[in-house]
């Protein structure tokens, strides 16, 4: 399993509803495929049957006759062929159809479409932009225009849940920072992970909080790390992050009670 | 009137190191609480060289922010160029001509070995030996030469373009580059290793100090060589290849002790990497333009986007944020040095001075990309 | 005319002019020697090869103003820098340039100059707890640790040479090495024993060590590492307080060099016999400087702890054997041959 699937289903624990309707696609999915395997491997069987010589099996096309190498392992155990499907699932990208947000069910057609992932991998497809107000939930993004795999979004107080889990995942935090969304009145905060061993994995965690009240968890217990960048966007933001050791300016100076990157700001 | 030293009930007194010191290399303060000559708490004081980089970038167009970027690394102020330059790529779908991605790739190079000759100069430094340094900037002049006659500036370029790059090289550049090769070449194992690597006083003073593990580095979000001298094999080069780095052949350093040595181990061994990959990307140059077709104003989509870069330092990480304007509407700069640094407290407890500047040293710090 | 009255002054004058220019040309010399060991030129503005370049610095330095900061130990501040330079300028008596060139011959010439390093190194304890500065303060601690643990293989090594010669006096110590460089200390096969001849290099090694770190010399300038204590105990002096310093630091170098070539390179012999005088004296010293400028600009900074693990783990065991050996040797004539 690619550790992008992987973190992208420990990260679903946050969200059971979309955990919940992902697993129930994923398996409806994996019947779906399951079944048009079936079906297919049972015609190729007609077709064997009626056709002995090998030539009749390639004019099938390449794909029917993939699927037709595994024919006994299709037909025999259930097990396996879960198995077996979810590799074809994942080569076909037909997986991804269903495994996206739940808010785009009705358009599982085009989204099959816009699936981007190379044939070989076995990483999760890129989930489709929800029109409007992003609910909570995860998201699979194309890394090619975003520089991210993962993006979260949550609720300010399961920030540090996340953060828990990927701290447990083996994940570093490369950066902390605001972004001022003074026409919605709110202010954002965007955590970016990423791994340093092995495969490549970025991870950004989202939250939003109103600009009136904008607090949010610490996560600096779990990420030294995390105690700059937390001052910082503090003093830039004027984010509060409640359970912080130490939050006074860092870059600015330590008096200061201006936050500079506010878009109302006045020097 | 005599005012005695100031010492808490249990004896330890607060030193200042900075923000005017010649070990911290600029204006960086560190609060140390001292117990004789043991730090018992080091604390990092920042901001002294704070310019509020990222809020210029919100005031001026894309374009406007370029001259911006090398004056915070001033060091390897090409990595900044191309961090920023390919963040705004990404977000515009820009296509860069593949000469144009060679010549960064020379020249970004170029700027690393550049950085990694002032660092071991300075370092050295540090370590009280003053000759190398020399030396160092010896060398190091000769890199400018050569990026001042491509780039026009022998410090802070602003040379890379969204889509390419301001000047395409011509014949003087690449048989100048290839000269400098040979010559620092010829010049690593005498002057460099034999002065100093092998220097019996360096050795004592760098092996089994200032440990940083990998464990410490993951948790503080440390990059670049400090996590190579951790024995992590990580290099953005090679785990998340950008230009054409896929197309090089080169070997990422890395020391498994984590002590000071192996941090200087780690930068010595990249400026002979990327003199490999100078050489290799000069014998692949190919032909073609060095700058792509691009609109006049730049209006990206809106939506977010994040690029990191391996500068010399570590991870340079750009988060940009557009609103469909012709100005950024949010740009985050991850700069490496500062989560480097932010384990220094850590690592320094329980540490003799002399000990602790020698592990600053070895962290390569500066301190304007540390503020920015 | 009564030469009993015009000699100290003429001695005195000689004196005078010797350290000051040494200390003066020194600094000169240390910045050439740091130019050329750099592949750079060193000061070449001021008078041809910047000979007037520590004219030019005095000057500087004296007519700046003498800040005294609030804080301090007034009168203790303004005295550390004189007594950096005055122990070393009165060391200058004792030592025998030459048979005829010395301004006093004393019995106990060894001991006198010891007195006065020590006080030399008051100068930087001084100095630095006056200072009211945190690294100062640190400088000075190291200072007088460092001079400890040095002062004593350093000793050590002067009483064997002692024994050997049987006379505190340095007149004597340096006629005894007379003709040829067989006779000297640092390899005397003609002199004493062989087994004697084989330890007496390394006698010279620890003496030649030992006089780098009295005299604060890098790769031992704990007490003004410059990268961890800014200037440690000169961080608070400016003008001619930090001057004074400054040749103090240089005189102590010459007395240094002298002590070593009179100790163990025969003082005014040439090496083959031939012509002694004062211009041997005076091109050993200058070799031996120019050693301790070599090593300055070549090494890093050593650590402090490293620095007196140094001396009490190594060079006193070795420096107590070489004097037990000597004494066994000098005791049991004709020992091993």
């Amino acid at each position: 399993m690619s550790i992008i699937r992987e973190t992208k289903w420990a990260l679903l624990e946050l969200f059971p509803e979309q955990k919940a309707t992902e697993a129930e696609a994923e398996q409806a999915a994996r019947d779906k495929i399951l079944a048009e395997a079936r079906a297919a491997a049972e015609a190729e069987a007609q077709a064997d049957a009626e056709d002995a010589t090998e030539t009749g099996r390639t004019a099938e096309g390449d794909a029917a006759a993939a699927q037709g190498k595994k024919k006994k392992t299709l037909l025999d155990k259930v097990a396996e062929e879960m198995a077996a499907i979810d590799l074809v699932a994942a080569k076909e990208g037909r997986l991804g159809s269903s495994v996206s947000e739940t808010e785009q069910k009705a358009e599982t057609d085009t989204e099959a479409e816009a699936v981007a992932t190379g044939p070989e991998s076995d990483d999760p497809p890129v989930s489709l932009e929800p029109e409007g107000e992003r609910p909570h939930g995860v998201l699979v993004r194309d890394y090619a225009k975003a520089g991210i795999h993962i993006d979260v979004f949550c609720a300010p107080a399961m920030v540090a849940d996340a953060a828990r889990i990927l701290n447990e995942a083996g994940f570093t935090l490369e950066a902390v920072t605001g972004v001022d969304w003074i026409k919605e009145e709110q202010m954002e905060v965007v955590y970016d992970y990423s791994r340093t061993d092995g495969p490549l994995c970025r991870v950004a965690v989202r939250t939003r909080v109103p600009r009136s009240e904008p607090e949010v968890p610490t996560i600096s217990e779990i990420y030294p790390g995390a105690n700059w960048h937390e001052r910082e966007t503090h003093e830039f933001f004027g984010i509060r992050f409640q359970g912080h050791p130490n939050l006074v300016p860092l870059l600015l100076p330590e008096d200061a009670d201006f936050h500079p990157l506010l878009k109302d700001f006045q020097p | 009137m005599t005012v005695p030293i100031q010492c808490a009930p249990d004896e330890t007194f607060v030193l200042n190191l900075g923000p005017q010191h010649p070990a911290t290399h600029g204006v960086l303060r560190v609060k140390l609480t001292m117990d004789g000559e043991y730090i018992v708490k080091a604390e990092p004081v920042l901001g002294y060289i704070h310019r509020m980089h990222e809020k210029m970038a919100e005031d001026g167009t894309f374009a406007q922010y370029m001259p911006n970027t090398p004056r915070m690394d001033y060091l390897s102020a090409l990595s900044y160029n191309q961090g920023y330059v390919m963040a705004v790529e990404r977000a515009a779908g820009i296509e860069v001509p593949e000469r144009a991605e060679y010549i960064r790739t020379i020249t970004v190079e170029l700027n690393r070995i550049s950085s990694h000759l002032l660092w071991f100069g300075a370092f050295v430094l540090d370590l009280g030996g003053f000759t190398p340094l020399l030396y160092a900037f010896d060398d190091r002049e000769q890199i400018l030469d050569l990026l001042e006659h491509v780039t026009g500036s022998r410090l802070t370029y602003c040379y890379y373009r969204f889509g390419g790059v301001y000047n395409d090289i011509d014949d003087e550049f690449i048989t100048g580059t290839r000269e400098f090769i040979k010559r620092l070449r010829s010049r690593l194992p005498s002057l460099y290793h034999d002065l100093v690597t092998g220097n019996i006083i360096l050795i004592k003073r760098l092996k089994d100090i200032g440990f940083i593990d990998a464990d410490m580095c993951r948790r503080y979000g440390a990059t670049g060589p400090v996590l190579r001298g951790a024995g992590v094999e990580f290099d953005i080069r090679r785990n998340e290849p950008y230009s054409v780095y896929p197309e090089l052949d080169f070997d990422i350093p890395c020391y498994p002790e984590g002590d000071s040595m192996a941090r200087y181990m780690v930068r010595m061994d990249e400026i002979e990497q990327s003199l490999r990959i100078i050489e290799q990307a000069l014998d692949k140059l190919p032909d073609g333009p060095v700058q792509a077709k691009v609109p006049k104003v730049l209006k990206p989509a809106a939506g977010d986007c994040y690029t990191v870069v391996e500068a010399a330092r570590g991870t340079f990480g750009c988060r940009l944020v557009c609103d469909g304007t012709k100005n950024p509407y949010r740009l985050k700069l991850r700069s490496p040095t500062y989560s480097n640094l932010s384990l220094f407290g850590e690592v320094a407890e329980g540490m003799l001075l002399a000990d602790a500047l020698a592990v600053m040293g070895s962290l390569d710090l500066v301190i304007p990309e540390i503020d920015r | 005319m009564d030469t009993s009255i015009w000699q100290p002054i003429l001695y005195l004058i000689g004196i005078m002019a010797f350290a000051g220019l040494n200390a003066a040309y020194l600094g000169w010399c240390e910045r050439k020697g740091a130019g050329h060991v750099q592949r750079r030129i060193g000061p070449k503005e001021v008078g041809p090869y910047g000979l007037l370049q520590p004219l030019a610095d005095g000057i500087k330095l004296m007519t700046k103003q003498l800040l005294v900061p609030q804080g301090v130990d007034g009168i203790l501040f303004r005295v550390a820098p004189i007594l950096a330079m005055i122990p070393a300028i009165t060391s200058m008596v004792a030592i025998p340039f030459s048979p005829n060139i010395q301004a006093r011959s004393i019995d106990l010439s060894v001991l006198l100059i010891f007195a006065l390093a020590s006080i030399g190194m008051m100068a930087v304890l001084i100095g630095g707890w006056a200072s009211n500065n945190k690294y100062a303060m640190i400088s000075a601690t190291r200072a007088v640790s460092q001079n400890i643990a040095y002062e004593i293989p350093m000793l050590i090594m002067v009483i064997t040479v002692v024994m050997m010669t049987g006379s505190m006096n340095l007149e004597d110590i340096a006629a005894k090495q007379q003709g040829g460089f067989w006779n000297w200390n640092i390899f005397p096969v003609a002199g004493e024993s062989v087994a004697q001849a084989l330890i007496m290099p390394v006698a010279f090694l620890i003496f030649f060590i030992c006089s780098i770190a009295e005299t604060n010399r890098a790769p031992f300038d704990m007490a003004e590492a410059e990268s961890e204590l800014i200037a440690g105990h000169m961080t608070e002096y400016g003008s001619m307080g930090f001057g004074l310093f400054m040749m103090g630091e240089y005189l102590n170098i010459v007395v240094g060099a002298c002590l070593t070539t009179i100790l163990f390179l025969g003082g005014w012999d040439c090496p083959l016999g031939l012509l002694p005088g004062v211009w041997w004296f005076l091109l050993k010293i200058y070799i031996l400087i120019f050693t301790f400028i070599w090593i300055r600009w070549t090494y890093p900074r050593t650590q402090i702890y490293k620095l007196l693990n140094l001396s009490w783990k190594v060079l006193i065991p070795f420096s107590l054997g070489i004097l037990l050996l000597t004494a066994i040797f000098i005791k049991v004539e004709g020992f091993l041959i």
